[in-house]
């Protein structure tokens, strides 16, 4: 193999003096010292990922600079008002900052804290690092040793909370670019039923590098759905686990409309028997966006389900990926997995990459993978302008006809509604994404 | 804005209309003018042109116009894109109406008549009033309030699509109506509705290209000219009587023709 040159491998490495010297700044709990300890170790033997290593093949996030900017401070001054998509339970972080802690008064069975906060020591001491433990995970290990606030959002056991909690991140750097690291533990105990929106926007150009555990219990239910509008500079890095219970369910939907580049990475552990996971994405890219979703979803306990879909729309010079990986381990008798990438090229320059796999050693089990790439029906766009419609409005609507079957998904309806205006928004212009970086 | 039109000229005049598909010469020199008020009837044999015709006055791409001209209302049709041709009052009901799942029949239906609107300067009209036109010109062509709820054309019966074509015509209030087959697939009974539909719509205004392979339609919309198309030509041109003859002798005798 080639060697790197110098001044490459020097990108990928990021300043751990620097990383060090702010860790021991840091008034922590011994454990937690361990725990950045530790991550600190493995982001300095391993810098950021190349495109050699398997997992990072299609995406190559260091070639954008990212290394190189600074660790987002503290934001002073009052936080920006942003607008709920519905009522909710909001919180946000500015540049991975807790500037808006939520509501004083909770619903019974819920609590939100920071990650810090001593009434949560216990729990976060339990579960963080858990369900993703940074070991393999470059982007996890450096979120691990970095992060500067975090939030515990746990649901106590039995509790059906029916207003969403809405966790926005927003980067705002003042002039040079900033990196900052998101960090979000969620506990959802046995029996407990909650919504969880994450939203990701900003302005200028900023590192975002967010970690979200998800620890559902035995017959636990989390509904998830993330929206990734990143301001169009900005370089985001969201990965997220699940650890599921038994007969616990995860439904999930991620949409992507934001950031120069994108990589979504999930790992879903179906651990107790009968849980069931689904997840799917819906992503726009323009100009020479990046945008991918990778995903781990692994089978160890009997009678799980599986369902992933995810629909792209790709113009331009914009590049997606999508790389699934399903893994059925032995014991996982009866699992029911499936999953589906389908792209729409717009453009001859717009490209499409990446692969689902299945590896299964179970013998009594459904599987089914699929992955397409195709262009707009020009039969159906004909009959639609042949009906007075224009040919921009015609795009608009077989486009958000061809991602209708992801937002459908969102089982909320206001939040569905926010989350189709925002795509709705993006397919207006004669191109496929208008930019309006002012809507939040 | 409609555009500016000849009240003098002709509603369609097509003169020595020439297209090629793929680098095959289709159309073979069609001439053929409608008046306003009137309806003619196109028929022929299978492969003769007949949806080529349809399609080319639709506006529909692909095709490659080597002669000829074409006025709608005075005005250079071929000129226009088919959103521009519909909104100025041209209608296609297709011979196979396309599947576009994912869109609502309303969401449709809604944004295709207050495209038209617009052009026409005239309001949009809200969702509201949209669903009570929508319900009423339904009503009137038997489509059931359950298709207006499906994706557009997906999964209807061959039926069933004529019938939402008929209804986008009552919608859209269209100058030029173009009926491809729009009489095969439909059972007896909904050939009568459709057919009276079609015929409510007749006015001085209004022409009519329908394109049909069975003289039943005809006797429901009663033709003021019926012309045979054969090798992309116009064979023969008559009165109604020429339909009754044509389900008498078929096309046996236009074989060979303007090969
Ligand atoms: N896209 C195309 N590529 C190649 N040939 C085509 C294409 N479209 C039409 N044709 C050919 O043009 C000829 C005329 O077709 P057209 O559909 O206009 O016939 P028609 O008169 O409408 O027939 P029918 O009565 O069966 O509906 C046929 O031979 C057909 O195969
Ligand atoms: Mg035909």
């Amino acid at each position: 193999m080639i060697p790197e040159p110098a001044e490459r491998v020097a990108a990928r490495t990021f300043p751990v003096a620097e990383l060090r010297r702010r860790l021991a700044a840091r008034p922590e709990a011994d454990w937690l010292r361990n725990l950045r300890g530790s991550a600190l170790a493995s982001v300095e033997a391993k810098g950021l990922p190349t495109r050699r290593d398997e997992a990072w093949k299609y995406t190559d996030v260091g070639a954008l600079g990212v290394a190189a900017y600074g660790a987002a401070e503290a934001p002073v001054g009052t936080p920006p008002a942003i607008k709920s998509l519905t009522e909710t339970l909001q919180l946000v972080l500015v540049n991975g900052f807790l500037v808006t802690p939520g509501p004083e008064v909770l619903p019974a069975g819920v609590s939100i804290s920071r990650l810090d906060a001593s009434i949560s020591a216990e729990l976060v001491q339990a579960r963080l690092g858990g369900v993703l433990s940074p070991e393999g995970k470059p982007f996890v290990a450096l979120n691990t040793a970095s992060f500067a606030e975090g939030v515990v959002v746990r649901i106590a056991a039995g509790t059906d909370v029916e207003t969403p909690i809405e966790l926005i991140s927003l980067g705002l750097p003042g002039g040079e670019p900033v990196a900052f690291h998101p960090r979000c533990l969620v506990v959802v105990e046995a029996g407990a039923t909650a919504t969880l929106i994450e939203r990701h926007c900003g302005k200028g150009r900023y590192f975002s590098n967010g970690v979200v555990e998800v620890a559902l219990a035995d017959h636990a239910t989390l509904r998830h759905y993330t929206l990734q509008d990143e301001a169009a500079d900005a370089v985001h890095v969201g990965t997220l686990g699940i650890a599921l219970g038994k007969e616990s369910r995860y439904e999930g939907v991620v949409v992507h409309v934001g950031a120069r580049l994108a990589r979504h990475e999930v790992h879903a552990g179906i651990d107790g028997d009968r849980a069931s996971f689904s997840l799917d994405g819906a992503y726009l890219g323009s100009a020479q966006q990046h945008i991918d979703n990778t995903t781990w979803v692994t089978h160890r306990a009997v009678g799980g389900n599986s369902r992933q879909v995810f629909k792209g729309v790709l113009d331009e010079q914009a590049k997606g990926i999508f790389q699934g990986k399903v893994l059925v381990e032995r014991d996982a008798q009866k699992t029911d997995a499936h999953q589906l990438s389908k792209a729409l090229l717009l453009s001859d320059r717009a490209e499409m990459d990446g692969k689902p796999e299945l590896e299964i050693y179970a013998d009594d089990v459904k599987c089914g993978h699929g992955c397409t790439v195709g262009d707009i029906d020009e039969k159906a766009l004909f009959y639609l302008r042949a009906r007075g419609i224009d040919e921009e409005t015609a795009r608009a609507l077989l486009i958000e006809a061809f991602l209708a079957e992801v937002m459908e998904q969102i089982a909320v309806g206001p939040v569905r509604e926010a989350f189709a205006a925002v795509v709705g928004q993006r397919l207006g212009g004669a191109h496929l994404i208008r930019r309006t970086d002012d809507h939040w | 804005m409609p555009m500016a039109t000849n009240n003098e000229a002709p509603l369609l005049e097509i003169r020595n209309l020439r297209a090629k598909v793929e680098g095959r010469e289709i159309l073979k020199g069609i001439d053929l003018t409608i008046p306003a008020g009137e309806v003619h009837a196109v028929m022929g044999p299978n492969g003769s042109g007949k949806s080529t015709l349809s399609y080319v006055l639709a506006g529909r791409d692909g095709y490659e116009i080597t002669d000829g001209t074409v006025l709608y209302r005075g005005r250079d049709l071929l000129a226009l894109k088919p959103e521009e041709r519909a909104c100025d009052g041209i209608f296609l009901a297709f011979q196979y109406p396309v599947e576009i799942p994912g869109v609502t029949g309303f969401n449709f239906l809604k944004t295709a008549v207050n495209s038209v609107r617009r052009h026409r300067g005239e309001s949009e009209l809200d969702a509201m009033q949209f669903l009570k036109l929508v319900r009423k010109k339904a009503a009137d062509l038997g489509v059931g309030e359950e298709m207006l709820k499906r994706a557009v054309n997906s999964g209807f019966s061959g039926g069933e699509k004529k019938r939402y074509e008929a209804l986008q015509m009552a919608l859209l209030e269209p100058r030029l109506m173009i009926l491809d087959e729009t009489d095969s697939g439909l059972d007896i009974d909904a050939l009568k509705v459709v057919a009276e539909g079609v015929t409510r719509m007749r006015s001085p205004e209004r022409g009519m290209l329908v394109i049909t392979h069975y003289q039943r339609i005809l006797d429901y919309i009663l033709p003021d000219r019926v012309h045979v198309l054969a090798h992309g030509q116009i064979a023969q041109s008559g009165g109604p009587e020429l339909a009754h003859e044509l389900e008498r002798t078929g096309y046996a005798q236009y074989a060979g023709q303007a090969a």
